[in-house]
């Protein structure tokens, strides 16, 4: 057998979020109680949907202008948002799907159930996605979101954030996150970071300024790395022929 | 090789619309269409199913708020896109009001395990949700297939056998699967550690 893809290494749980994190209140109801049952992956999450770059439009990548009228622009602070989509054995994931989503440069969501009194942007929609080239490169252009209370405690805030959603090659790798910014204060009040048990784990979730991919007189940028779940080698897995 | 560990995941929040079904929440000018929302061409061969439900919370009400994303086999138990355009992926938010979302598929056929064994017609779930830190992985099997699900090595992991119900979806007078997700409770749905 030639096949050199094991199953899918187990997840680390020192270094994700538990169902059950009090301070986040909605994890209260919305948390399974009973352990989950261990499944050493097979074909079923092993393989995953095939995206295509060909089904992205233009301007996809761009949410300073994907939703702008024409000759219009979202207001805010540009920025580039960009980085590497890796598994954990290091190796770029090509053809990764990601998407995006944001609030507005005054924190508020072009959404309906959205209670904020911050204004809507009427050139700004917040959603946008981009596909991995064939290292494993992506990049998206945007404004700052801005920060945004929210009701949980009496006074919380969310840090400025980008939510991201990003398909890999299979199921098992199946992700969702959000990425914070440098030096936000907030990051380290918010009861949905703090839901991550490990200090490492989550200032990966922190993007650094990059003053090396600033566009002059233009746009600033920020790096965010993602790391997809990785297989073992194996060089005799015990598969039926044809596997 | 180098070890890096997976990036900690985040909760998809209340507007994960935004970002994954835009059209569903009124962003209709970005992209032409939502991604997931039609799984099958006329050409696909196999039996054509729809597949409703709700994700229920622990006081036993439906997430409004919740996406539901299925990835299966295509009728001879294959995955990914094949000549007739089937995707086995599908993507649907819980309606606004009643927490309900459907799939229009077609039924998988069994699928090859390591063991040697099939495993029993399936369909794996991916929930995630404001309150939901982590997406939840869970299975549908089809009530007709009781002699498969004793031989499936998935189920076989199971240890309290009652709770393999929780997996089990039924067929209701409408000719649709009906299966119901419960996050807590005595219904528990049985979620896997993949
Ligand atoms: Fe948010």
């Amino acid at each position: 057998m030639t096949d050199t893809k094991g199953g899918y290494m187990a997840r680390d749980w020192t270094r994700q979020p538990p169902a059950l994190t009090p301070r986040y209140k909605t994890s209260l109801t919305r948390s399974p109680r009973l352990a989950k049952i261990s499944l050493p992956s097979t074909l079923s999450e092993e393989t995953g949907p095939v995206f295509d770059q060909n089904m992205l439009g233009p301007l996809d990548n761009d949410l300073i202008t994907n939703f702008a009228a024409p000759g219009e622009m979202a207001l805010g602070p540009r920025i580039i948002v960009h980085g590497h989509v890796l598994d954990e054995t290091g190796r770029g994931v090509p053809n990764a799907l990601i998407e995006v989503w944001q609030a507005n440069a005054g924190g508020r969501y072009r959404h309906k159930n959205e209670g904020y009194l911050a204004p809507l942007d009427p050139h700004f929609g917040g959603c946008g996605r981009v596909m991995t080239d064939e290292q494993g490169h992506y990049s998206f252009r945007t404004v700052k979101p801005g920060p945004y209370p929210w009701p949980n405690g009496v006074n919380d805030w969310r840090p400025a954030h980008i939510h991201f959603s990003v398909f890999g090659q299979s199921f098992a790798q199946r992700l969702i996150t959000q990425m914070y910014f440098e030096g936000d204060p907030l990051i380290w009040r918010c009861p949905i970071v703090a839901a991550i048990p490990d200090r490492d784990a989550t200032e990966r979730l922190i993007a650094p300024l990059d003053m090396q991919h600033t566009i002059p007189m233009d746009a600033q940028a920020y790096r965010f790395d993602i790391v997809l779940r990785g297989r073992r080698a194996s060089y005799f897995e015990n598969r039926p022929e044809g596997m | 090789m180098s070890k890096l560990f997976e990036s900690a995941s985040q909760t998809a929040g209340p507007y994960v619309h935004i970002g994954c079904v835009p059209n569903f929440c009124g962003i209709s000018d970005v992209y032409p269409n939502d991604l997931g929302e039609r799984m099958v061409t006329d050409a696909a061969p196999g039996e054509r199913i729809s597949i409703t439900g709700a994700v229920f919370d622990g006081t036993g009400a439906p997430l409004k708020d919740v996406l539901v994303e299925i990835w299966q086999a295509n009728s001879d138990g294959h995955y990914g896109n094949d000549a007739s355009g089937f995707t086995g992926w599908g993507r649907q938010a819980g309606h606004g009001e009643t927490g309900t979302w459907q799939f229009d598929t077609i039924k998988p056929g069994p699928v090859a395990h390591a063991s040697g064994h099939l495993m029993a017609p399936h369909i794996t779930f991916w929930i995630v949700a404001r309150g939901i830190n982590i997406g939840l992985h869970t299975r549908m099997y089809f009530p007709e297939d009781a002699a498969a699900h004793a031989d499936d090595p998935v189920l076989a992991r199971i240890e309290d056998k009652s709770r393999i119900a929780t997996l089990l979806a039924s067929r209701a007078d409408d000719g649709m699967y009906h299966f119901n997700i419960h996050l807590q409770g005595p219904q528990e749905t049985v979620f896997f550690d993949v």
